[in-house]
């Protein structure tokens, strides 16, 4: 059957809203409320949605078939959440039929808006060098926390693609933040090894997740709240414990 | 105090970068971090203790936030998160797990708890903005209705 020449059910049209959002770190309540937004401007305004951060539960009303999404993969991307809330604004005024909506859901779906991975290490590089002086580090330790935490950041990249587990790959880029800031401070070039850390290591830090765990639970999303709050505690057990084990070898 | 400035705003910036913020908010997201971070800088550096120094920025951050989202009519939780990433206790969280690790639990445990008073600073801080939104947004209503 092809696809194509089958109308976009109002179902689609919502989930698939959903799953750009939540795969690019939106707040749950956020997930929802678009997608009862899209549903309520097509007409249907009794729709039901249960988000939590691995997958969607959506049912139109109460005689519909009610659908589900599995949300595997998660990542950051402030601007496809953006694009997405500007999408269902457009639909909610009335701009945008189902069909165009869809069109451009799909659209954004396959796009890739990022930066690319050159400019992200670079950006991660900055970061960890402004880290460092906002902790009241010297700008001897400048130059060492940006090239630590630029390889740390490369590193996690990496051993993402390669590892599944992304707890693994946050310990491993820690690890070698840890190393290299051990190498540093063993070749004079920085001053404080603890600034030239924490510096290096706030790229890795799980700052939307606990944005999000704190708004989630505020907003009454009790289940992804904790488990938002869960995820970002153990990736910063993963930072710890690969800092840890880097900084022992010595 | 300026060095202080342009590092938080850098910082901000490039944490928009990282969570690919659209391009045309990154300056935004530097500002709101920046003002953020020097409320509570300044706070800190003329005594005040860190958790309501925190409580303080985060609050800023908050209300900065959801003005710069009514006005560019974008989701909140862009300038939100590179702004508040500067409170987030990581150096003191850091401190923590090294006493851990080196056996010395009792300053280990101590500064988790501080990091962890902080983190829910954060979240208050947050929360106080939301909800004086809610408030102003409700008032308005009101008046509309009337």
């Amino acid at each position: 059957m092809d696809v194509k020449s089958t109308p976009p059910s109002i179902t689609s049209v919502c989930l698939l809203a959903g799953k750009i959002m939540l795969q690019s770190g939106a707040e749950t309540h956020r997930v929802e409320d678009t997608m009862q937004r899209i549903a309520a401007s097509f007409g249907k305004t009794a729709s039901q949605s249960y988000v939590t951060p691995t997958g969607i539960i959506f049912s139109i009303d109460g005689t519909d078939p009610t659908n589900f999404m599995r949300i595997s993969e998660r990542s950051t991307d402030l601007h496809k959440i953006a694009i997405v809330n500007s999408i269902s604004r457009q639909v909610t005024n009335g701009e945008l039929s189902m069909a165009e909506a869809n069109d451009q859901l799909k659209q954004t779906d396959l796009d890739s808006y990022s930066f690319s991975l050159f400019f992200q290490v670079i950006a991660a590089a900055l970061v960890s060098g402004c880290f460092a002086i906002m902790f009241d580090g010297s700008w001897l330790d400048f130059v060492p926390a940006m090239l630590a935490g630029a390889a740390g950041y490369l590193a996690m990249e990496r051993f993402h693609d390669w590892v599944e587990i992304r707890f693994f790959a946050e310990f491993l880029a820690s690890v070698i933040i840890g190393l290299l800031s051990l190498l540093f401070i063993h070749l004079q070039l920085g001053a404080e090894m603890d600034k030239i850390i924490i510096g290096a290591v706030m790229p890795l830090v799980p700052g939307l997740l606990i944005t999000n765990a704190v708004r989630d639970l505020m907003a009454g999303h009790l289940v992804a709240g904790l488990s938002k709050g869960a995820e970002a505690l153990l990736t910063a057990c993963a930072i710890g414990a690969g800092i840890a084990v880097g900084i022992s070898f010595v | 105090m300026g060095e202080q400035l342009i590092t938080s705003f850098i910082a901000a910036a490039g944490f928009g970068v990282l969570f690919n913020a659209p391009r045309k908010a990154l300056i935004q997201c530097g500002l709101v971090g920046m003002l953020g971070w020097v409320l509570y800088y300044g706070l800190a550096s003329e005594g005040t203790d860190a958790v309501p120094a925190t409580l303080a920025g985060a609050f800023l951050v908050g209300g900065l936030s959801k003005v710069c989202a009514k006005y560019y009519k974008t989701p909140v939780i862009i300038f939100n998160v590179s702004g508040i990433i500067p409170l987030v206790p990581g150096g003191l969280a850091y401190d923590a797990m090294r006493n851990l690790v080196e056996n010395d639990y009792n300053a280990g445990v101590q500064l988790a708890a501080k990091a962890g008073l902080i983190s829910g600073a954060i979240a208050i801080g947050l929360v106080f903005s939301e909800v004086i939104n809610q408030v102003i947004k409700k008032a308005g209503r009101k008046r509309k209705a009337k």
